[in-house]
C-alpha cells in the first residue's frame, strides 16, 4: 500500500486588491499535482525559487490548506481533516525545516523543544521515560545527551538542523518532508547531514520527501526524482534515468546547468530564453511553452500535456516526449 | 546573576549625584528665588528676609548650596519647603499615596485592557476585531491629554455620573468605612481612563506588532507542524517571543508611575505628586522641586533595572551574556 498519495492537489492563493479585498485573481503555487510515496522511500523534489515545491511540501502535512484534490495518508483523506483529528494525525508525518537558526523556539531548551512533541501526542508514561527519550534522540542524531539543557543559539546550524531532526522523529513518524534540509549550510556539514538522514531512514523505515533545488544532492539521496514548474509535476522517474536521459526539455535544461567535473565534457548547455512566468497567469496550453525550444504551434499553446509514462516507471508531462 | 544587580544598583549612585547636580545648576540659573515675591510686600524688611535667606544658603553660590543639600540628603532629610512651610519629605509622602493610587490604577487598566486586544488583534489580523483596535488606538494617540481630560470632566458635569474633580467628597470623613472605599473608587474611575487612553493605545499597536512579528516566525510552524494546539502555539510560542520589548516599555512606565500624571492631576484638580511638583516649579520651592527630580529619576533608573531583570528573566540569550 502505498504511504502517501496525493491525487489533483491544488494550492491557490488568493491575490486582493482595493478598498474591500476583492479576490482579483490566484496564484496557482500548486497546480493539480499528483503522485505516491511508499513506505521507506525518498522522492526527491526540484524545481526553482517560486516553483510552488515548497508549498507543495507545506500542504501534505497540512501546514498550508489544499485548495482542492485529496492527501491519502495510509489510506485515510487527511486534507479535509482539522482540528484535533488532524493534531493527532501529525504524529505520523513531519517536517524539517530550511532555516535551522528560525526554526527553533530561542526561548526553548532542546530538551524542551523535543519533549514538547513527546508530551503532546503522551508518547512517555512517566517523566524518566520521557527524559530517557531526549537523550536517546540527542544520541540518534549525534549530539551529545547534555546538549538538552542548552538554549538554540549555543550551538552551530549544522548542530542546530540536528536538533531540527531529533524533534521531528520524536513523534516516531512514518513520512518526514524535508525542505531544502542542508540549502542553508556548509557543503561539508551538508554530507553529515544528508548521511545521518539516510541512516535515519534505513534505521526506521522513514520515508522523505526530500524538496531541494541542488540536483546533486537530490540525486543522491533519491530513489524516484520529481521535477516542478510553474506548480506543475514536469517529469518524475528514477533518479538515473532523470539526469541519464532527462525527457522533458525543462529536466533537459535543468540537467544541461550542473556543472561538469570533466573540463573536456563537450555537452551542450541548454540557455532557456526568458523568465519564469508569473504563477498569478500562467501562460496557456502547456505552462513551459513560450521557453520551450521544441514547443510547436498551436498544440503546445492550446493542450496542457498530461503526465504520461513515456517510458515504464518515467513519467513526463510534454506532448513530444518519447 | 547577585553581581548583575549589585552593579547595576552602584550604577545608580553617579546617575543620580548628576540628576541633581544639574537640576540644582538649572534652578540656579533661572533669576530670584521663592522670597523674591516677599520683598515686594512693604511690612516685610530686607534684614528679614536676608535673614530668610540665610536659613536656606540662598545667599551663597549654587554649588555651596548643593553641596548642604547634598549632606542633608545623605542623612534622609531632603529640605524645608518655604511655601508650604512643612519638610520635603512629609509633604512628598502626603502626596505620593494619591499619585500612586492614580498611577497604578492606570497602569493596571492600560495594560490588562492592551495587551489582550493586542494579541487579539494580530491573531485576527485584518478581521472587524482588528479594525476597531486600529481605530480605538488611532483615537487613543491622536486626543491630547488635555483634552480628553477636559472632555471627561464635561462629561462628568452634565451627566453627574462622576465627581467633577478632586480624590474625595468634602463629606469624607462623616462617612461609614464601605462608603469610603466607594467614594474613593468613585473619584478614581475618570482620571484613571483619561490617564490610561494614550498609554493604552501605544500598547496595543506595540503588542499587536510584535506578536505578528513572532506569529511569522519559523519556529511557529515548527510548532503547528508538532501537532500543538493553536492556543497553546499562541501562548508558548508566539507570545513569549513577542513580550521582549513590552518589557522595555513595562520599566519606563515604572518611571511614568509617580511622574507621569502632571497634566491629569492638573486639570482634574487630583491632589497628587505632579501637582505637587508643577506648583513648586513655578514658586520657586527649590528643595522641593530638587526632591521631585531627583525622585522621578531614580524611579526611571529603577524601573529601567527591573526591565532588565524582567528581560533576563524571559529571555535565554540575555541572560547568558
Amino acid at each position: 500500500m502505498n504511504l502517501l498519495e496525493v491525487k489533483n492537489l491544488k494550492v491557490h492563493f488568493p491575490v486582493k486588491h482595493g478598498l474591500f479585498s476583492r479576490v482579483k485573481a490566484h496564484v496557482k503555487a500548486v497546480d493539480d499535482v499528483s503522485f505516491t510515496i511508499q513506505p521507506g522511500e525518498t522522492l526527491g523534489l526540484v524545481g526553482e525559487s517560486g516553483c510552488g515545491k515548497t508549498t507543495l511540501g507545506r500542504a501534505i502535512v497540512k501546514l498550508v490548506e489544499p485548495t482542492a484534490g485529496s492527501i491519502y495518508f495510509e489510506g485515510e483523506d487527511i486534507a479535509q481533516l482539522s482540528g484535533a483529528e488532524l493534531r493527532a494525525r501529525r504524529r505520523k508525518f513531519q517536517m524539517i525545516f530550511q532555516d535551522p537558526y528560525g526554526s527553533l523556539n530561542p526561548r526553548m531548551t532542546v530538551g524542551q523543544i523535543i519533549g514538547e512533541a513527546i508530551d503532546i501526542h503522551q508518547l512517555a508514561e512517566s517523566s524518566s521515560a520521557r527524559q530517557k527519550r531526549i537523550m536517546e534522540l540527542l544520541k540518534a542524531v549525534g549530539l551529545d545527551p547534555i546538549h538538552a539543557q542548552r538554549y538554540p543559539h549555543e550551538f552551530s546550524g549544522g548542530q542546530r538542523q540536528r536538533i531540527g531532526i531529533a524533534r521531528a522523529l520524536a513523534v516516531e513518524p512514518k513520512l518526514i518532508v524535508c525542505d531544502e534540509p542542508v540549502s542553508a549550510l556548509d557543503v561539508s556539514v551538508q554530507a553529515q547531514i544528508i548521511n545521518l538522514l539516510q541512516d535515519l531512514q534505513q534505521q526506521r523505515g522513514l520515508a522523505y520527501l526530500f524538496i531541494a533545488h541542488d540536483l546533486a544532492v537530490v540525486e543522491h539521496i533519491s530513489r524516484r526524482v520529481m521535477v516542478m514548474y510553474l506548480g506543475k509535476v514536469v517529469e518524475l522517474a528514477e533518479a538515473k534515468a532523470i539526469i541519464r536521459t532527462p525527457k522533458h526539455p525543462y529536466t533537459q535544461a535543468l540537467i544541461s546547468a550542473v556543472p561538469e567535473v570533466d573540463p573536456d565534457s563537450k555537452r551542450k548547455r541548454i540557455v532557456l530564453p526568458g523568465d519564469v512566468p508569473s504563477p498569478i497567469n500562467p501562460p496557456s496550453g502547456c505552462p513551459f511553452h513560450p521557453r520551450c525550444p521544441i514547443a510547436q504551434a498551436p498544440i503546445c499553446q492550446v493542450d496542457v500535456p498530461s503526465l504520461r509514462e513515456v517510458t515504464p516507471g518515467h513519467w513526463a508531462a510534454c506532448h513530444f516526449a518519447k | 546573576m547577585l553581581s548583575f544587580i549589585i552593579k547595576r544598583l552602584l550604577h545608580m549612585i553617579p546617575i543620580l549625584l548628576g540628576v541633581s547636580l544639574i537640576t540644582f545648576f538649572l534652578m540656579a540659573l533661572t533669576p530670584g528665588d521663592y522670597f523674591t515675591q516677599l520683598s515686594m510686600n512693604p511690612q516685610i524688611s530686607p534684614e528679614k528676609l536676608a535673614q530668610l535667606r540665610a536659613e536656606q544658603h540662598l545667599d551663597k553660590p549654587w554649588y555651596i548650596r548643593y553641596l548642604y543639600w547634598l549632606k542633608d540628603a545623605a542623612h534622609g532629610n531632603l529640605g524645608y519647603s518655604a511655601a508650604y512651610k512643612a519638610s520635603v519629605s512629609d509633604l512628598i509622602t502626603s502626596r505620593l499615596w494619591n499619585t500612586f493610587l492614580l498611577s497604578f490604577a492606570a497602569t493596571l487598566l492600560a495594560w490588562c485592557v492592551a495587551v489582550p486586544l493586542g494579541i487579539w488583534a494580530a491573531v485576527q489580523k485584518d478581521s472587524w476585531v482588528d479594525r476597531l483596535c486600529s481605530l480605538i488606538a488611532f483615537v487613543g494617540l491622536s486626543i491630547p491629554d488635555v483634552l480628553l481630560a477636559l472632555l471627561a470632566l464635561m462629561f462628568a458635569a452634565a451627566t453627574g455620573l462622576f465627581p467633577v474633580g478632586g480624590a474625595q467628597s468634602s463629606l469624607y470623613d462623616l462617612m461609614s468605612p464601605g462608603e469610603q472605599i466607594w467614594d474613593r473608587l468613585h473619584h478614581l474611575i475618570l482620571p484613571t481612563i483619561v490617564l490610561a487612553a494614550s498609554e493604552l493605545a501605544g500598547i496595543m499597536r506595540q503588542m499587536r506588532s510584535n506578536m505578528l512579528d513572532a506569529l511569522r516566525s519559523e519556529f511557529v510552524t515548527t510548532a503547528r507542524a508538532k501537532g500543538i494546539p493553536e492556543g497553546w502555539v499562541i501562548y508558548k510560542h508566539v507570545l513569549r517571543n513577542a513580550i521582549n520589548p513590552l518589557l522595555t516599555i513595562f520599566g519606563y512606565s515604572l518611571a511614568g508611575l509617580l511622574s507621569g500624571a502632571f497634566i491629569v492631576e492638573n486639570i482634574m484638580a487630583w491632589p497628587g505628586l505632579g501637582r505637587l511638583t508643577m506648583e513648586a516649579l513655578s514658586a520657586k520651592d527649590y528643595p522641593l522641586v530638587v526632591a521631585g527630580v531627583v525622585m522621578a529619576a531614580a524611579l526611571l533608573v529603577i524601573g529601567n533595572f527591573i526591565a532588565d531583570l524582567l528581560l533576563a528573566w524571559s529571555d535565554p540569550r540575555i541572560r547568558l551574556k
